[in-house]
């Protein structure tokens, strides 16, 4: 129990510090920092409709902030989400409008079947062998591969493979064999919520009831005890960014087959590079994502009636969000620093001597 | 047809007005990373150069005042996060990324606080193309040449000023070793931490000059993460270009070809978007080895801690 509330010291901290910065930039712009998270929060949580939003923007964040935090554990840092996103998406929307005939249940399990591994190869084979291999930081692998990603679902939509008959860049609706259902009608949460907790749940298993995770934990913390412990570095540092790939590839499978229903053209969908901040507030705690999650859903579900009541331009979540990064990258640094200090001090005689 | 669109003046025109705001990042990149620090900031510094080199401009009625201004504050910017990682020894990519974030939040919140919802002021005085006399008269080489934006003579010059400070002058000697050996550098009495700052700040300015050029040089206005990945482009640029400045400014030629070609080629032939997948996965080649190996400062990425 003291673990857990050890844990969420930091991230609170910093997630007050933040808002209370968010709360004196909007005294100096002249706007009532009360009336404006009154707004965002009745935004975020304050009926059936908003919370289902809320809850429906958290799961592709739950998938793959799941995704980084996973990768982050084996000591990578899977930067990449966003591409793999992508991936996921595409061939689950392939799969939604171009195979006919199949039950919902098989139709559904078979997109997100060929979705995750395409994904999963997408981060494994070229990020994953390139580190194992030669040690191509994946952090500049991931990221060329996500734009490579992009720009190929560009390929598809712009005249391309995917898109639909006419002039819109965008692909043909999934037949509804492919649908997910809605949990609550005339929302957009769908049952990939479900999905999400499920998942949720294995991922911890995986990492801290297999010996496959304490393997891909034993390589994040220390890879060369770990090769001399016999475990296969290179083989785990690519099966980490597979792992971590399928799931950033799911978040965009249950996007699409949950809420879209169809592929548009776009330069991003935030998802994946919002998964890395939630991965970091979370401190890659599986369970901690889930609510890191919801905490940044929040913000972006709840700061555009923030704009609309108060006036507050909306983007100013982003600086909070922002300003809640810098300080726990920072604050690791100031525990860190106060250690030093105090081992320094105790030291100090020894080492005039 | 393909020879036909290679013969354009045109072409290689946008050629280098695209390269340009990846040459600048580039080198800034290369300044940081040479001194020992990863520098994924370079897109949110270049829009706190967009951002603030229109705020400037239109405040003071100088464009100039306006690079001035923009240039302070990415001095600015980059010295928070180099206090963090150098001073603090905080992960580089981690800060960098909540920089990106930060900025990329602040401009925008900024722009529609002081500017409204409808965009910034059409009357902010902008950056002058130059028309060189004698150049711009040459057939073919005129038009490339001749009139472009000053900033991208200022980035041909500060591409061979950088490569001389780098590899000619002994603080640049310097910069290079904190950034190979720093505990080598520490014993021969130089000052890893100040070093560092300088390498960050100097990186800082030149993103941030990146920036300006967008804002000011190419569009005059301010609009919502304008820099669209270039930040991340020219870390691409960056590595395929070995970490040094003439390679910074070749990539980044070869990548403003990328764009400028997928431009002009818009609705025929090849599809464009394949074109644009180039840099990212030739920078990728680089990085495994199978296009001229690539290798960063051997302490890239580590804090520099005395004590150890």
């Amino acid at each position: 129990m003291n673990k857990i509330i050890k844990e969420l010291v930091t991230p609170f901290v910093a997630i007050i510090i933040a808002i209370l910065i968010g709360a004196c930039v909007m005294i100096l712009t002249g706007h009532n920092p009360l009336t404006a998270y009154g707004a965002l929060f009745s935004g975020a949580f304050g009926s059936t409709v908003n919370l289902s939003n809320t809850m429906a923007n958290a799961i592709p964040l739950i998938l793959s902030g799941l995704g980084v935090a996973i990768a982050f554990k084996a000591g990578l840092f899977n930067i990449g989400a966003e591409g793999q996103y992508w991936i996921g998406s595409m061939a689950a929307v392939w799969i939604g409008y171009s195979v006919h005939g199949l039950p919902p249940i098989l139709h559904i399990s078979l997109a997100v079947l060929v979705s995750i591994l395409a994904a999963g190869l997408w981060a494994g084979i070229i990020p994953g062998l390139a580190k194992a291999l030669v040690g191509a930081h994946e952090v500049i692998t991931t990221m060329m591969m996500s734009y490579i990603a992009i720009f190929l679902s560009h390929y598809m939509l712009e005249n391309g493979p995917m898109m639909q008959p006419g002039f819109v860049p965008q692909s043909p609706v999934i037949l509804p064999s492919a649908m997910l259902g809605k949990i609550v009608d005339r929302t957009q949460l769908s049952w990939g919520l479900v999905i999400a907790l499920v998942v949720c749940v294995i991922v911890y298993w995986l990492l801290y009831k297999t010996t496959l995770g304490y393997r891909l934990r034993a390589v994040g913390l220390n890879s060369r005890a770990a090769k001399y412990a016999g475990i296969n570095v290179s083989f785990n540092l690519v099966l980490a960014l597979f792992i971590s790939g399928m799931l950033a590839g799911l978040a965009g499978v249950v996007q699409m087959l949950g809420v879209q229903h169809r592929l548009y053209d776009s330069f991003s969908s935030g998802y994946g590079f919002t998964a890395i901040v939630v991965a970091i507030l979370a401190n890659n705690n599986p369970f901690g994502v889930i609510l890191a999650s919801i905490f940044f859903a929040a913000l972006s579900t709840g700061g555009q009636s923030m704009q609309l009541v108060s006036g507050v331009p909306a983007h100013l979540t982003d600086v909070i969000s922002g300003i809640i990064i810098f300080l726990i990258a920072s604050k690791d640094v100031i525990s860190l620093v106060q250690k030093r200090w105090r081992r320094r001090h105790s030291l100090a005689p020894v080492k005039e001597a | 047809m393909l020879w036909d669109t290679l013969a354009r003046p045109d072409l290689w025109a946008a050629t280098l007005a695209m390269a340009t705001p990846i040459a600048l990042p580039a080198l800034g990149g290369t300044f940081s990373e040479r001194s020992g620090v990863v520098n994924i900031a370079m897109e949110g510094i270049m829009l706190i150069g967009a951002f603030f080199g229109v705020l400037f401009s239109f405040y003071t009625h100088s464009a100039w005042l306006g690079l001035l201004g923009a240039l302070l504050m990415g001095a600015l910017i980059s010295a928070l996060f180099a206090y963090v990682t150098v001073s603090l020894g905080a992960d580089q990519v981690i800060v960098g990324m909540s920089i990106n974030i930060f900025a990329a939040g602040l401009t925008a919140f900024l722009l529609n606080t002081i500017f409204g919802y409808g965009g910034t002021p059409r009357e902010t005085p902008a950056l002058p193309n130059l028309t060189i006399p004698g150049i711009s008269d040459i057939p073919f080489v005129g038009p490339i040449l001749g009139s472009q934006n000053v900033v991208v003579y200022l980035m041909f010059f500060l591409v061979f000023a950088s490569h001389y400070f780098l590899f000619h002058t002994n603080l640049g000697l310097r910069i290079r070793a904190v950034g190979e050996n720093p505990q080598a550098a520490d014993t021969a009495g130089l000052n890893v931490r100040n070093l560092r700052y300088l390498g960050v700040m100097i990186g800082g300015m030149l993103s941030s000059l990146g920036g300006v050029y967008l804002a000011l040089g190419l569009l005059n206005s301010f609009e919502v993460n304008m820099s669209g990945g270039r930040g991340y482009i020219a870390m691409a640029a960056m590595i395929f270009g070995k970490w040094t400045p003439f390679g910074s400014l070749g990539a980044a030629l070869l990548f403003g070809f990328a764009t400028a070609l997928s431009m002009i080629l818009q609705g025929g032939g090849i599809s464009s978007n394949i074109i644009q997948m180039l840099p990212y996965a030739l920078t990728i080649l680089a990085l495994t080895g199978l296009v001229g190996r690539s290798t960063a400062p051997a302490a890239d990425g580590i804090p520099y801690n005395p004590n150890k």
